[in-house]
């Protein structure tokens, strides 16, 4: 009998327990149980909620501490409620989804007040600071550190101990700091944290620890005002950083749209106006491929450059190739006909391209690998920005590979310092001619493929980069491709840092003033060649 | 001294060229204003205004011709110089308008009123007179001729470098025009123009007489051309031109002789761009366009550089062409021009004038008439 | 100025110059006197062409002296005002002013106020006409005065060079293998033509071809690295060993 009445009773409690073990793991019941209680009930409520340690719960806490939590007077629900006209719009609090409009009358407000709405920020806090998504962690750790809530220390400290993900950890650190700040802890704690707000994100922490050196004095003050000093350096520091960061995007712009000219002004000395269109050409070619992927294959889309890349400098070398053929050569040691004749080909391209594509900007996309940013040290670098300058290297580097240490290289370098000489060591000079300026097209070919990704692809796309290369060709120093390399980084970077001060028009003005300045002191540019061979 | 120079200057070539262009300067508006509509020699405004441009197209390109073609110094920023003239122009007439504007202020141009000022910038003070106006037409390119040229041929920068440079120069210019602080109007630039000399702009004397102008403008500037070239410092500039060093090391200071026909240039354009912007009515930073500056060089490629007639006739030719062929296959035009440039320095290296004057040459020779020869330029020589 | 300097037309002392770490010249020092005719000579890239270019100031000397007419440092100016103060220099490579007249290359050469305003507004007189028919005669250049200079023969241009030169009125003459590629004809006409002018001016002539040295019978110098070697007559440096040793004997 005895056992019968345990049974009788296990069977009662054993869904008893149940319940309320399903009722502490399941949010949305016990959202659902806000809707009956009075205030007191309430904080049993929220602290219920948040003991489930699911951040689900967070959205329904938030309505509840801004009163746009409702409960549907038919069933009991609660919902997140968003006035629309004379109706409530309802919103499941845990999926987001929107249930319907319902009128005014049907619902009625989860009560709360401040002292409820204290303990719903700390709990919330805690909720997320616990939450499995490392993402929501350190965003929650970040809300902390920017409000300082002293009520969140509790949180904090329980989140810390089971806290592994270091990056999570430090963002707990820097916000426990902060709250510290905010209480009345001891001055040594105070220090300690001001020394590690001061070593976390700076830039953060700048307003706080000003706040705080305001408010408070002696010793304290002291290690926050040291620490807003340090910051401010070190902020300073990375404005820097990130400017020459923009600078050497630029610079691998710049590089891009000269190293061709490097190999057919540098190397040749044959003036190419046309070069720009060598570019245009390019970010054309990129066009194509794109759009024939699209229509076709599109799963192929973030392959498009990759397979642009040789298409391009096929297609501008081969271009190169035929001016060379028809128009330079006869042209050879007359520089300022070479200028005029390029010139009449680069309008003859543009016209082209005009008339088979027209005149507006074509759309070039971004393969998913070159979206998004990229943080490094307290430095944002944008992937497609990132890649240019990675490819410019590289194409810095390849040619650099072609010209000193292939065959091809040696024959051309031969061929441009004595000509007679090494077509009499048999060498076809004229076949050398037209593969380097082949090659120099092509090179500006595959800078379009690139500049495609960050400029407007129209056929004036050659025309805005052509002065820019040949100043780079010119301030490097004709015929060094170092030159070349260094000329464009130093006048990407050198526009940035006058950028703020003068705006980006002005700091191109400027900069050409000074290359125009430049050239009249080394005419012969940053890394001249000296002896006797120039002066021919 | 003077009368020397005038002398010489007037040749029998040189007293044909300006006495064509004196008649023109007559003939041209007199048929357009007194001549009946109907009549056979009547000329159309439009025409009118056309070859008005024409003319200062012309005297843009004689000044161009005279650095290049003589001195071998190819600017591609002559355009900058014409624009400049033009905006000196502009402002002039802009000052003119006064109350008239849109919003009816008497002193400030309608584009300052809308930026906002409330004064005239330093600048723009003085351009209400005509004569002072007429002044900066010629100091202000003149100036920067020779702050520029200072610079440049002081440290031996020449050749393509030289090209490249100028071609940096005009469009720096042209990116500081675009900017509205500058005060020049900024993308609009200059227009809506009322007056000049308390004349109505758009009446019918006014153009003739702005015709006449243009044509007696260019006539004074071949007579001086024609001066220099037949100078003895015309012949330094063709040594300069061919042997730059050698030219130096008999003991004449290149970079002063440079300078001189550069500055000279400078001003002629800019007195071209000033004639230029009333006929047209607009001067904006366009004009600054390194392209513009590109093509003034291939109407001096077509007629002939090196000869004084050669880049009139130029200037003419291709304008004309121009002006024909965008009307017939806008299209096109880009393609005929950019074959141009390529076909003159293939085919043509001394443009119409020069392988005219080869060629006859050529049949004197073969007829046995020997001739003084003329110094032609070598195509090589003026690089 | 160098108290050895006074009295002397072109004084070299210490000079050093080096292109990219090759040293071109090398403490090299020379005394000319006024009214002298020196000959230099010397192997390939003794220097000679070189010092021809600081003389004439188209090459600064990394250090050293370079004194004209006993008190003019010449490393303070450049070409044109070398030009002016009385130097000419032919060069190896005949460089006249091809689409010009022979005639005009001398009116240009003569010595006027070479200024711009000058020039533009020269009115040519008679003492310009005698003084161009002059050298039209000393060169024998009179049938072809009127001949663009690029329809001169090799030869031809040569002596045009020399007539443009005496227009000049140099104190001092420097003279860049001034026979190269001549016949024997014109090559003696040459060393009677220098000779002559030698009268007058002092003259240093560059020269490989020992027989025309010869010819000129002046005192000789023979460059060697950018350094003298040996000085005078050309029997006295033709049998020293040195000299055998660095040129005459190869």
């Amino acid at each position: 009998m005895q056992h019968l009445i345990r049974f009788l009773i296990a069977l009662l409690i054993v869904p008893l327990l149940l319940t309320s073990v399903s009722a502490q793991t399941d949010p949305r019941s016990l959202i659902n149980a806000m809707a009956v209680g009075n205030l007191k009930a309430r904080a049993a409520q929220i602290e219920a909620l948040a003991a489930t340690g699911d951040a689900k719960a967070v959205p329904a806490l938030q309505a509840l501490s801004d009163g746009a939590l409702y409960f549907r007077k038919s069933d009991k629900q609660v919902f997140i409620a968003q006035k629309s006209g004379k109706n409530f719009d309802l919103i499941d609090p845990l999926t987001a989804e929107n249930i319907g409009s319902f009128p005014k009358g049907s619902v009625s407000k989860v009560k709360v007040n401040n002292s409820l709405r204290r303990l719903i920020r700390s709990v919330i806090g805690t909720l997320t600071l616990l939450s499995p998504d490392p993402q929501i962690r350190i965003a929650a750790a970040q809300t902390i550190f920017k409000t300082g809530d002293p009520e969140s220390l509790e949180a904090l400290d329980r989140a810390l101990v089971q806290e592994k993900a270091s990056n999570v950890r430090s963002a707990m650190e820097l916000a426990r700091a902060s709250v510290i700040l905010k209480s009345d802890s001891t001055d040594a704690d105070k220090i300690a944290a001001i020394t590690l707000i001061q070593k976390g994100d700076g830039r953060e922490g700048l307003p706080l620890l000003n706040e705080f050196a305001a408010q408070s004095d002696g010793a304290v003050a002291a290690a926050a005002n040291k620490a807003i000093g340090e910051i401010e350096k070190t902020i300073a520091l990375l404005d820097i950083g990130q400017t020459v960061w923009y600078g050497i995007s630029l610079g691998s712009v710049l590089l891009l749209a000269a190293i061709g000219l490097a190999v057919t002004f540098g190397v040749m000395g044959v003036i190419n106006m046309a070069h720009g269109e060598m570019v245009m050409l390019g970010a054309y070619t990129t066009y194509v491929v794109q759009e024939i992927i699209r229509t076709g294959y599109p799963g192929l889309f973030d392959y498009s450059l990759a397979l642009a890349l040789p298409l391009a400098f096929l297609v501008s070398g081969s271009c190169g190739f035929v001016m060379e053929r028809t128009i330079i050569r006869f042209l050879y040691g007359r520089p300022l006909e070479t200028l005029l004749a390029t010139w009449g080909v680069s309008l003859i391209l543009q016209q082209t391209i005009r008339t088979i594509f027209g005149s507006t900007n074509k759309e070039v996309g971004n393969p998913t690998w070159m979206s998004g940013a990229y943080e490094l040290g307290g430095l944002t670098l944008t992937a497609n920005r990132l890649w240019i300058v990675v490819f410019a290297l590289f194409v810095f580097a390849a040619l650099f590979v072609v010209l000193k240490k292939t065959g091809f290289g040696l024959q051309m370098r031969a061929v441009t310092q004595n000509r007679k000489m090494a077509s009499s060591m048999g060498i076809r000079t004229p076949w050398v001619d037209a593969l380097t300026f082949a090659l120099g097209s092509g090179i500006a070919g595959i800078a379009g493929v690139a500049l495609s990704q960050i400029a407007n692809v129209s056929p004036n796309l050659g025309q805005n980069y052509i002065i820019d290369s040949f100043m780079v060709v010119v301030f490097g120093g004709v015929g060094n491709l170092w030159g070349t390399l260094i000329g464009a980084l130093t006048l990407g970077v050198a526009n940035k840092f006058l950028e703020p001060f003068a705006g980006a028009v002005l700091a191109k003005i400027l900069i050409l003033v000074f290359i125009i300045l430049f050239i009249q002191k080394r005419p012969r540019g940053l890394f001249a060649l000296k002896g006797r061979a120039v002066e021919a | 001294m003077i009368t020397s120079f005038l002398f010489k200057a007037l040749d029998r070539r040189a007293i044909w060229v300006v006495s064509a262009l004196i008649a023109l300067a007559i003939l041209v508006p007199a048929s357009n204003l007194m001549l009946p509509f109907d009549s056979a020699f009547h000329v159309s405004n439009f025409t009118i205004s056309l070859i008005g441009k024409y003319l200062t197209y012309a005297l843009l390109a004689l000044a161009l011709d005279l650095v290049w073609g003589y001195c071998g110094i190819l600017s591609l920023g002559h355009g900058a110089f014409f624009a400049l003239g033009g905006y000196a122009m502009g402002m002039y007439l802009m000052r003119q308008i006064g109350s008239r504007g849109v919003y009816g202020d008497p002193i400030l141009p309608d584009f300052m009123v809308f930026l906002n000022w409330k004064e005239l910038p330093w600048f723009w003070l003085g351009f209400d007179q005509f004569w002072f106006a007429a002044l900066m037409i010629v100091l202000v390119p003149g100036a920067l001729a020779f702050v520029f040229g200072w610079f440049a041929f002081r440290s031996r920068v020449t050749g393509v470098y030289l090209s490249i440079i100028t071609q940096a120069m005009t469009y720096a210019l042209l990116l500081a025009f675009f900017r509205n602080e500058m005060g020049f109007g900024g993308n609009n630039g200059l227009t809506d123009f009322k007056d000049i000399l308390g004349y109505d702009i758009q009446s019918d004397t006014t153009r003739a007489v702005l015709f006449a102008a243009s044509a007696l403008a260019l006539a004074a500037s071949f007579l001086i051309c024609s001066g220099i070239v037949r100078s003895k410092f015309g012949k330094v500039l063709v040594a300069v031109r061919d042997a730059e060093s050698r030219s130096r090391f008999i003991g004449y200071r290149v970079e002063n002789v440079k300078l001189f026909v550069f500055v000279v240039s400078a001003m002629m354009a800019g007195i071209a761009g000033a004639l230029y912007v009333p006929q047209v009515g607009i001067i904006n930073p366009g004009e600054f366009a390194p392209a513009n500056s590109i093509e003034v060089v291939i109407w001096t490629a077509v007629g002939g550089r090196g000869t004084l007639i050669g880049p009139i006739i130029g200037a003419v030719l291709v304008n004309a062409g121009k002006s024909v062929f965008t009307a017939a296959f806008p299209e096109f035009w880009l393609f005929a021009l950019g074959a141009l440039f390529v076909a003159t320095t293939l085919f043509l290296p001394k443009g119409v004038v020069g392988s005219f004057s080869s060629a006859m040459t050529w049949l004197r020779l073969r007829t046995g008439k020997s001739d003084a020869p003329v110094a032609e330029p070598t195509v090589r020589a003026a690089e | 100025m160098t108290k050895s300097a006074a009295g002397s037309l072109l004084y070299l002392d210490g000079v050093h110059v080096s292109f990219d770490g090759f040293k071109a010249i090398n403490n090299l020092s020379l005394i000319l006197q006024p009214g002298e005719m020196r000959a230099i000579i010397g192997p390939n890239g003794a220097g000679k062409t070189t010092m021809m270019d600081i003389v004439t100031g188209k090459t600064r000397p990394d250090s050293g002296d370079v004194i004209f007419d006993g008190g003019i440092d010449l490393t303070r100016h450049d070409e044109t005002d070398i030009a002016q103060l009385g130097i000419g220099r032919k060069f190896q490579k005949p460089t006249v002013f091809e689409s010009h007249t022979v005639w005009d290359n001398l009116e240009l050469a003569l010595n006027r106020n070479r200024g711009v305003f000058a020039t533009l507004f020269h009115v040519t007189t008679q003492r310009d006409r005698d003084q161009i028919n002059d050298i039209l005669e000393t060169t024998r250049l009179v049938a072809r005065k009127d001949e663009l200079a690029a329809n001169l023969s090799h030869g031809q241009k040569q002596w045009l060079e020399i007539g443009m030169l005496l227009a000049q009125e140099p104190k001092l003459l420097l003279v860049d293998e001034p026979v190269a590629g001549m016949t024997d004809a014109e090559t003696e006409e040459t060393a009677r033509l220098l000779r002559e002018i030698a009268k007058s001016r002092s003259v240093v002539v560059v020269e490989h071809d020992m027989s025309f040295v010869r010819d000129l019978d002046v005192k000789v110098t023979v460059l060697a690295e950018g350094a003298v070697l040996a000085e005078g007559s050309l029997d006295h440096v033709s049998s020293n060993q040195k000299v055998i040793e660095n040129y005459l004997g190869r």
